[in-house]
């Protein structure tokens, strides 16, 4: 019977139709739902006996749980050796949440043995395949792009400066001719950049803003470098050394899902909006999001004067980087600082009284108000050990501002002070001398409220802008009170160390605004600009080492002899900015800012125009900053020395720059010159060999004094001799 | 820079001359006594009296032992110059032009003028001399040593001056050429026409290799002696009587004016009576001092170059210290090519 059956029954004849397969369709159902981007493997992990496992699964559900939630978790277990394998399957709710396991914690050391290998299910596949390279390739690098040397500009022959120009939309690079029209260094670019255009530092490099980000130019044709993508950028700054490039776009930066190769951020980035790039290579080395609910003080990094260490405020915290071991926190860690107001850099190397064989160190200030048992502090701390070299304790403190002496010798730490009731306002200067033993502090008390400081940028002085509160405040009175303040110097031989800052010299009833040394020292412009309150610029040049008789100093015993030596005009002056040589100023009136006078002018120091130039709708000017001279204080020296020298040289070629016919004539008379030279030498040689005959030029011998008498005769002529008769010499009547 | 105004002349200069040390001044003029003053304050040392009739030329030695004067009395004495003594006098067949010691100091020229039948002669005496003492070892020769007759085809000669050891003469003739003889035996070596108008004066350079003419075409010429190439040229105004080459600057003085016979006709303004200095070597002309009232008839510079006296024609001799800004002044080519060379030196040093 059985055998029949089945030859019996045809296929046609069971009726499929009828039959129910809802339990095997149940049973065998593919989920369609079940999606493979939402595993992942993971290797690497603990291989734990069998007792273990609920631990290690809890352990390990805790932590991909950070990246979603976690579906299932499957540890396979060793049959025969009763423990784990090491790996182990996650599933998650959703595919993303797969993606943010795999990038959070692919390569996440679990202890000092064990790190997560953590990737996609569907990869596993891709990775298994034949077709996989499993070989290390190395990536491509791409080809290296020579370019031109970017430092050519300082080999110019006359040793010009550059200067940009912006005026509308055309950005041009210029030379410096002094009074003659500037020559083109490139050929001026309309829409260069977007806003306006920034030297580095030292000159390198110019960056300009696009919508894409940032672009660095250099060489001698002023040819693109370097594309920095990060769109939106509204901020850029370079670090001290040129090293860097820090740039800061409202765009938060957001890492598509397929990032091509080329795209500077990694998925780590997502969300930030500062970013650190090495300014020769391109490359973005370091991003940060914004700390939240914070006013944003630009530049928001702040670089040691080598670019090793870079640091950040942040809210109770300072964060330090170095720089040079990937922008990690120095220590691991910020560092606490309650209350930290601001914060900043010595700008070069500190000679400290401690360190040995003239080494450098890297320094940093930063103060903190007033908190409940606290009292305001401004604090100097090396970096890296973070050791505090000195805490200046302050009492009655509305602000503090931190200056640096350019050579980082003294820090001023202005402390703008009140009374108990809060009603007047003054300011104290706290000068610590960084290179002494101990960081010594020399307090300067003003009477008055400093607006503005500046030290001279070679030198040991400094000049300060303060106001009194006067009862009227009528706006219309000028109350600015310029001050300069010399290190005090009893024996003019003396070298000592200084004790003692003195005010020598002020000038009071200004509107003064702005402070801005000469780069070289010595000379100072203290100036109005316009801004929102003021209405009309005016300059004051003052000669910090006059050498002439009548100097305004109000005391004698300082190093310094004050004159006032110019008050040039230009009433629409907005911005002014010395060029790097310090030998002249440049003024000029921005269209930016108001629509008035707009154009430039540049001063010598002694205040006259040099050129000027109104251009409508001018709005930039900038010179291009050189890197430190590298000639050695006695090769300086010996250039001081040859002064007289050297100037010859250059008024002739100054006379030549001017006119061509005057080049003609010193050209011709140089010739000249040499001709007859020649003609003497010649005549010298051919003498001596024919006649033996000394050619020469001037008879020396004189009448030699001791052949002189010296004879002295007064001669004394009598012109007139008069006899008169006096009567008497009675007092003259007087009457009453 | 003031001048001193050396008043003793009666009548128009013909000559001033410095001694070597530049602390004395010799001047002739037509009133037939010669002068000597001194240069740091202008007072007169003494006078040479004795001749007859205007003195034409004067001249001292390298010692300031002996000073020479030409005279159109046909004379020419040598005086004794600190006793101001006349110590011998040659008699000559017309008035002389010009006297000139040798750089040696052993013999001098004459400028004989060529009137009277005579053909007219660049004439030398020996002047015998103590080589210890520098004194006239003996009674010099009332011959001549040699006679250089006007040369055939040249003009009769004006002026006359000694080269670089005594080895050549240059003589200016009066229709612009300038010859060269030997100074050893006259003999005649080579002219060049070198100005359209007569010669009216020579003066070597320092070392006496290369000297200037000034002639009354109204132009300068710097000539080397070796040659007779010209080496430079300096165009005036008006017509010069006197040219000479300033030691320690590279510079020339230049002095004329109006002929003396018009003078009279013209103002003093456009008589064109100044002293011009010229650059020695670029031809320019960087100032002119003022203060004759009639032509410059001569023109001398220190050997020091610290001072320079001019005589005219108004009498007076205008004696001038330079000041600072004669001393500084340089043009920029100069001074940058000074500091090139200062560089240099530095550098080769270090």
């Amino acid at each position: 019977m059985a055998a029949t059956s089945v030859v019996d029954i045809k296929l046609e004849d069971i009726p499929v139709d009828d039959i129910d397969f809802s339990d095997l369709e149940k049973e065998f159902q593919v989920d369609s739902e079940i999606n493979f981007d939402n595993f992942v493997v993971v290797d690497g992990a603990p291989v734990a006996p069998e007792s273990k496992v609920p631990m290690l699964s809890k352990v390990l559900g805790k932590l991909f749980s950070q990246a979603g939630k976690v579906v299932d978790m499957n540890l396979p277990l060793d049959e025969a050796k009763k423990c784990t394998k090491g790996y182990l399957f996650v599933e998650f709710d959703s595919a993303v949440s797969a993606k943010k396991a795999i990038k959070m914690l692919n390569g996440k050391k679990l202890d000092v043995k064990h790190r997560l290998l953590v990737n996609g299910l569907s990869d596993v596949e891709k990775f298994g395949s034949e077709s996989f390279e499993s070989e290390f390739s190395e990536p491509k690098l791409p080809d290296f792009q020579p370019t031109d040397y970017l430092k050519s500009w300082l080999q110019d022959e006359q040793g010009r400066d550059q200067f940009v120009l912006h005026k509308n939309d055309l950005i041009g690079v210029f030379w410096n001719r002094n009074t003659q029209q500037p020559e083109n260094a490139v050929e001026p670019r309309s829409n260069w950049s977007n806003t306006t255009v920034k030297f580095s530092p030292k000159g390198t490099y110019l960056f300009s803003y696009h919508n894409q980000g940032v672009a660095s130019w250099g060489g001698r044709n002023f040819e693109r470098l370097r594309r920095y993508f990060h769109p939106q950028t509204k901020a850029l700054d370079v670090s001290p050394t040129e090293k860097y490039l820090v740039t800061l776009s409202p765009e938060p930066i957001s890492v598509p899902e397929d990032a091509p190769a080329d795209f500077p951020f990694g998925p780590e980035s997502n969300g930030h909006q500062l970013c650190v790039w090495d300014i020769a290579t391109g490359v973005s080395v370091k991003t940060f999001a914004l700390p939240p609910n914070q006013s944003l003080h630009w530049p928001m990094i702040k670089w040691s004067f080598d670019d090793r260490f870079c640091a950040r405020l942040g809210p109770n915290a300072l964060a330090v980087y170095d720089a040079e071991n990937n922008f990690e926190l120095l220590g691991g860690k910020i560092m606490k600082i309650e209350n930290i107001m601001d914060f900043s850099f010595a700008p070069a190397g500190v000679k400290l009284a401690a360190n040995r064989n003239n080494e450098l160190s890297s320094v940093l200030a930063f103060w903190t108000p007033e908190s409940n048992n606290q009292s305001c502090k401004a604090t100097i701390m090396e970096v890296p050990t973070r050791r505090v070299l000195r805490t200046v304790n302050l009492v009655q403190v509305s602000d503090v501002t931190l200056i640096w002496q350019e050579q980082a010798e003294y820090l001023c730490v202005k402390v703008d002070r009140h009374t108990k009731s809060r009603k007047t306002f003054f300011t104290n200067l706290e000068i610590c001398k960084l290179t002494e033993k101990d960081v010594p502090v020399e307090k300067v008390e003003m009477k008055d409220l400093a607006l503005k400081f500046a030290w001279e940028p070679t030198g040991q002085r400094f000049v300060t802008i303060s106001r009194t509160d006067a009862v009227d405040d009528n706006p219309a009175i000028p109350k600015n009170v310029i001050t300069f303040f010399a290190p005090e110097q009893k024996d003019k031989a003396a070298k000592d160390d200084i004790k003692k800052w003195k005010a020598c010299a002020s000038v009071t009833g200004t509107f003064s605004n702005t402070i801005s040394w000469s780069p070289a020292g010595r000379f100072v412009v203290v100036a109005t600009l316009v801004t929102p309150d003021t209405r009309k610029a005016d300059f004051n040049f003052f000669d910090l080492d006059y050498t002439g008789e009548k100097t305004d100093n109000t005391c004698d015993d300082v190093a310094a002899k004050v004159k006032a030596v110019a008050h040039p005009d230009f009433y629409g002056a907005t911005d002014m900015s010395w060029d790097p040589s310090g030998r002249f100023l440049a003024v000029w009136s921005s269209a930016v800012k108001h629509k008035l006078e707009n154009g430039y002018k540049v001063f010598n120091v002694t205040g006259e125009v040099v050129r000027e130039e109104l251009i409508e709708n001018f709005k930039n000017f900038a010179w291009r900053p050189r890197p430190a001279s590298l000639l050695t204080n006695a090769e300086r020296k010996k250039v001081r020395k040859n002064l007289r020298e050297w100037s010859a040289q250059f008024d002739e070629s100054d006379a030549m720059q001017a006119d061509s016919a005057m080049r003609e004539l010193i050209l011709l008379r140089r010739s000249l010159l040499e001709e007859w030279s020649n003609y003497r030498e010649e005549m010298t040689e051919g003498m001596e060999e024919e006649y033996n005959y000394k050619v020469y030029d001037q008879i020396e011998t004189s009448a030699v004094d001791e052949d002189f008498e010296v004879v002295e005769e007064i001669k004394e002529e009598i012109l007139e001799e008069k006899e008169e008769q006096v009567d008497s010499f009675e007092e003259p009547e007087t009457s009453d | 820079m003031r001048p001193i105004l050396l008043k003793g002349h009666e009548r128009s200069l013909t000559q001033v001359k410095f001694n070597r040390e530049g602390d004395l001044i010799f001047s002739c003029a037509k009133d037939s006594v010669a002068s000597v003053w001194y240069a740091i304050n202008g007072e007169r040392l003494g006078t040479f009296e004795g001749h007859q009739g205007t003195i034409w030329s004067i001249d001292v030695d390298r010692f300031t032992q002996y000073a020479v004067t030409g005279s159109a009395d046909f004379s020419i004495k040598l005086w004794d110059v600190q006793t101001g003594q006349n110590v011998y006098t040659w008699k000559t067949k017309t008035p002389v032009r010009r006297v000139e010691f040798s750089p040696s100091g052993d013999k001098f020229l004459a400028v004989l003028d060529g009137v009277m039948g005579y053909p007219g002669s660049v004439t030398v005496y020996e002047v015998p001399r103590d080589n210890q003492t520098q004194q006239l070892s003996q009674e010099p020769s009332e011959e001549p040593l040699y006679n250089i007759l006007t040369h055939e085809g040249f003009e009769i000669a004006a002026v006359a001056a000694w080269s670089f050891l005594d080895r050549y003469i240059a003589v200016g003739h009066k229709d612009g050429r300038v010859s060269k003889y030997d100074g050893d035996t006259g003999e005649f070596i080579d002219a060049l026409e070198l100005h359209t108008q007569s010669v009216s004066d020579v003066q070597f350079s320092p070392d006496g290799t290369y000297f200037i003419t000034s002639s009354r075409d109204s132009d300068a010429k710097l000539v080397d002696i070796e040659t007779l190439e010209v080496l430079k040229t300096y165009e005036t105004d008006c017509p010069l009587n006197s040219a000479c080459i300033t030691p320690l600057k590279q510079f020339v003085i230049l002095g004329g004016g109006q002929d003396a016979k018009d003078v009279t006709t013209t103002s003093s303004r456009e008589g064109k009576f100044e002293a011009r200095l010229y650059h020695k070597i670029f031809q320019d002309e960087i100032g002119r001092v003022k203060g004759h009232f009639g032509p410059l008839n001569c023109v001398a510079v220190s050997p020091q170059g610290t001072s320079y006296a001019s005589g005219g024609e108004d009498g007076f001799v205008r004696l001038h210290h330079f000041d600072k800004s004669y001393f500084d002044f340089k043009y920029d080519v100069e001074k940058s090519v000074e500091a090139q060379k200062h560089m240099q030196g530095l550098e080769s040093s270090a």
